[in-house]
């Protein structure tokens, strides 16, 4: 979490003050032994989901189903409200995973507790029934109801229990959130994949198993809750191979990258840098983070198409022949080749294809102009200009960051999109931007003296009548 | 047009199998069988049926792509199997022949949209569903008079019912792999197994779930479980999608020596799909293949590191320091990507003659090598004569450049297909 504002830890404070003023009324001396049992057992299960999330990419942002726990408590308990439940997801305090810091520990516990009392209140309140005799723990309760009646009459209110504690959690949290804006950054980066609608169906989903997990005590006693624990496990094991398989997969795409940079010793770096500055222009203009994300990639991946430009042609220290002119300005269309059969890239290939086009259409390959170029390449053509210029090249020094800006606004309305140019400005404001280490050749290096990306000095290419 | 199509046809009837074939044929003679005893008997508990069918055909619906399982339409299905009291009621025996029409008509009509989409039904996936689903509720409808006292004792038949389940369709998924990729029973089992266990637990936990919980909740807990079940589903089909893009992305990264004017186009590609073939050939598990095939589609990448392209991009000329000095660059790179270190070892070694060098390189550095010198001297050409010459050319240098047994399942590779079919 880092350092915390005063608005944050006041927050903290009121959430856990008011799951303490809940959890204060737990009447420890009047329940009968039955009660201890069937808590003791979904603490025990709650704990294990908690303990065991999966983690979405990004620390500290794990996502586990121990609701089903909690609701599974606010059935079987509701006779005492829905203190059962709050007792429940107060276990959050103890999750044992990894390092977790105690204002963090506290924060969770209280919410879950929260959001356990609210559901199980509302179970209580819309006359849903528990599943055992909590004092005798006999399958049947309020003598001669079968099991399925007492299914029958306590759907609904599951239903709206379940909603309940989804909407509490996700309030709480959010709420955190908003606050703390460190955070906040972390969840936006955790959550894209997902998408918010999706993480609440999950959630939803796996509540249900609440239900579940109280009916089949009903019939086969407290073990009912292991067996559920086995499609958990499993469903958790495929979401961390899918975890490792995506990081293994970003990996692969750096070393794409690199590879293509080998060619080129002035160019390290470059393509990580264009997309960091793609990234901030995104955030900047508030774009989706799905396509965020995507633009990212398509700044990563904008030059790949320079290997198919021959090496003899990059490194040429006089001016082009048209024909060599010609096949540097193929090497968009060389990347689309490349990453065309990739398939999560769709959109970025369109900022790959396009990033050389100019707002005048007198860019390359195709000379769209205006709001012909799709926005991907607007974004990209911003960053890549921004960078080649503040990065060192064999003919000149690197240019400051506060003259690279002048020259963007220069440019903007003929090469770049004014607001693309603007809001990359903003971003810098905000978030600064890191230089191209100054590194100097040690000699067996390939080098170019020449820079396509760089606007200052254009590509010089002999005049043929 | 329509002549054409109709000889596609009959050549993709040409390919299939003997054991698709007797899997399918198993198959008809099962659903005519149960078809003929039902018109005779009658149909019991019409609208549990309906209920199940149709949970049936939602988990036909969600496929999660990759292998052609439906975990939630098995799971489905051998719960239906494994009925015992529903909201209360104690469920008729109905018997494993309305079992097997339930499970069809659910799995046929979950196809029904796959098909109008242009999808592959998966017909071969349905039919070892539906044999492993039979054999269940044959074995459990014989059972269930002994299963009226306690729920464990049911609940333990159950387990040992429901693996058995996954266990034939485990067997019958390996045997159809076999033949479909020439690969060696032993070995397609060993990986079906390895892969499919945590699927096939899950698969046998969620029926049981079923089970019990229609004891309590009747039939709306088909509704209320499958919200779960989908969320399951989902994780699978995720890390089955992320699993295609990774290898999509490594061939894209294989591609860049071609569209770099380094190879000739197609050679990346050619000496995988040869490499993949002499690896099943030589029995390699699934893993190091997929380690192999990565490998053989980035054996050139270290040419990146080369001001000029080699002319032909033949490797197969280049003197030994330098192809030793373009295969550690390549398996820097790849090394790079944090994750493929042992596919980097296979690319590293692969100048290493086979015996003789300092070192006796990795098996599968040693097909990628023989694959990829075979690939140089023939070049794509389906030519009979020029692949029988290439490969007298290769057992030539057998004992010291190549593997004899590299060489062997090369030539029995390429004598069974032409190259262009791998």
């Amino acid at each position: 979490m880092g350092r915390l504002s005063l608005t944050t830890w006041l927050y903290i404070a009121a959430v856990v003050s008011a799951a303490g003023a809940i959890l204060a009324r737990v009447p420890v001396g009047t329940v009968p032994p039955g009660f201890w049992v069937i808590y003791g057992v979904l603490a025990v299960l709650f704990l294990i989901c908690d303990s065991t999330p999966t983690l979405l990419g990004v620390r500290q942002w794990a996502w586990s189903p121990s609701s089903a726990a909690t609701l599974a408590a606010g059935v079987m308990l509701s006779q005492f409200g829905g203190v059962g439940a709050a007792m429940v997801g107060a276990v959050a305090v103890l999750s044992i995973r990894g390092h977790v810091p105690v204002a963090e520990r506290l924060f969770n516990g209280a919410m879950n507790a929260i959001a356990g009392f609210a559901a199980g209140t509302a179970y209580h309140m819309l006359d849903g029934q528990p599943v055992l005799n909590v004092t005798k723990l006999t399958a049947v309760l309020h003598g001669a109801m079968p099991p399925h009646h007492w299914f029958a009459m306590s759907l609904q209110p599951f239903a709206v229990a379940a909603l309940t504690l989804v909407l509490v959690n996700h309030g709480l949290l959010w709420g955190m959130l908003l606050l703390d804006r460190h955070s906040l950054a972390g969840a936006q980066r955790a959550v894209p994949g997902w998408g918010l609608p999706l993480l609440l169906a999950s959630d939803l989903g796996f509540a249900a198993l609440g239900l579940v997990i109280a009916a089949l005590w009903a019939v086969l006693g407290p073990d009912a809750a292991a067996i559920v624990l086995v499609p958990l496990y499993v469903a958790r094991w495929a979401m961390a191979q899918f975890a490792e398989q995506q990081r293994a997969h970003t990996a692969t795409l750096r070393a794409l990258c690199q590879a293509v940079e080998t060619k080129d010793f002035y160019t390290r770096g470059h393509s990580e840098r264009v997309s960091r500055g793609a990234g901030m222009i995104a955030r900047q203009i508030g774009m989706r983070t799905d396509r965020a994300e995507a633009v990212r990639f398509a700044g990563m991946l904008h030059d790949v198409g320079k290997l198919g430009v021959p090496t003899k042609v990059l490194q040429k220290e006089g001016s082009l022949t048209e024909e060599e002119y010609a096949t540097i300005q193929l090497h968009p269309m060389r990347g689309l080749e490349i990453v065309r059969d990739i398939g999560f890239l769709n959109e970025a290939l369109t900022g790959i294809m396009h990033h050389h086009e100019r707002m005048d259409g007198r860019g390359y390959p195709m000379g769209f102009a205006g709001h012909e170029i799709p926005e991907f390449a607007r974004i990209i053509a911003v960053a890549d200009a921004f960078d080649s210029m503040t990065s060192t090249r064999a003919y000149r020094k690197a240019t400051r960051i506060s003259q690279a800006i002048e020259e963007l606004r220069r440019g903007a309305g003929t090469q770049f999109d004014p607001k693309i140019v603007d809001a990359f400005i903003t971003a810098l404001d905000r978030d600064g931007w890191q230089l191209q280490e100054p590194a100097q050749p040690r000699g067996h290096e390939i080098l170019t003296s020449q820079d396509h990306d760089d606007p200052t000095t254009p590509l010089r290419v002999v005049e043929t009548i | 047009m329509t002549s054409r199509t109709a000889e596609q046809r009959w050549l993709a009837w040409q390919t299939v199998d003997t054991g698709r074939l007797f899997l399918l044929s198993a198959t008809s003679l099962l659903v005519v069988a149960a078809l003929a005893r039902i018109a005779v008997a009658s149909f019991h508990g019409r609208n549990v049926a309906i209920a199940f069918g149709l949970y049936i055909a939602f988990g036909e619906l969600a496929l999660p792509g990759g292998r052609e399982a439906a975990p939630i339409a098995m799971s489905a299905a051998m719960s239906y199997a494994m009925v015992l009291r529903i909201a209360g009621q104690p469920a008729v025996n109905w018997g494993a022949f309305q079992v097997v029409i339930v499970a069809a008509g659910g799995m046929a009509l979950g196809s029904l949209p796959h098909i109008a989409a242009g999808r592959r039904a998966g017909i071969t996936g349905m039919s070892g569903r539906l044999v492993a689903v039979a054999c269940v509720a044959f074995l459990f409808s014989a059972a269930r008079q002994y299963l009226g006292g306690s729920a464990w004792t049911a609940f333990a038949v159950m387990v040992i019912l429901a693996m058995f389940g996954w266990l034939i369709e485990t067997v019958i998924s390996a045997i159809i792999r076999a033949d479909d990729l020439r690969a060696r029973y032993s070995v397609t089992m060993s990986d079906e197994l390895r892969v499919q266990w945590r699927l096939g637990l899950a698969v046998g936990m969620a029926a049981i779930i079923t089970v019990f919980g229609a004891e309590v909740m009747g039939l709306a807990e088909l509704a209320i479980f499958a919200g779960p079940l989908l969320v399951i589903q989902f994780a699978f089909r995720r890390y089955a999608g992320i699993r295609a893009t990774y290898l999509q992305t490594v061939r894209a990264l294989a591609q860049v020596t071609e569209v770099g004017g380094y190879v000739e186009s197609g050679h990346s590609r050619r000496v995988s799909r040869l490499a993949l073939a002499i690896g099943r050939e030589l029995g390699m598990a699934e893993p190091d293949l997929l380690n192999l095939e990565y490998a053989a589609l980035m054996h050139d990448i270290g040419q990146l590191s080369l001001v000029e392209p080699i002319p032909g991009g033949a490797t197969l000329l280049v003197p030994p320091a330098d192809a030793r000095r373009i295969a550690e660059f390549g398996a820097e790179v790849i090394r790079q990507t944090g994750v493929l270190d042992t596919v980097a070892e296979l690319v590293r070694w692969q100048w290493l003659p086979a015996y003789g060098g300092p070192k006796t390189p990795p098996l599968g550095s040693k097909v990628i090598r023989a694959a990829n010198a075979f690939d140089d001297l023939v070049g794509g050409s389906a030519d009979r004569d020029r692949t029988a010459a290439a490969i007298d050319r290769l057992r030539l240098d057998a004992d010291t450049e190549y593997d004899p047994q590299v060489v062997a399942a090369l030539a029995t590779v390429t004598d069974r297909l032409p190259i262009t079919r791998l």
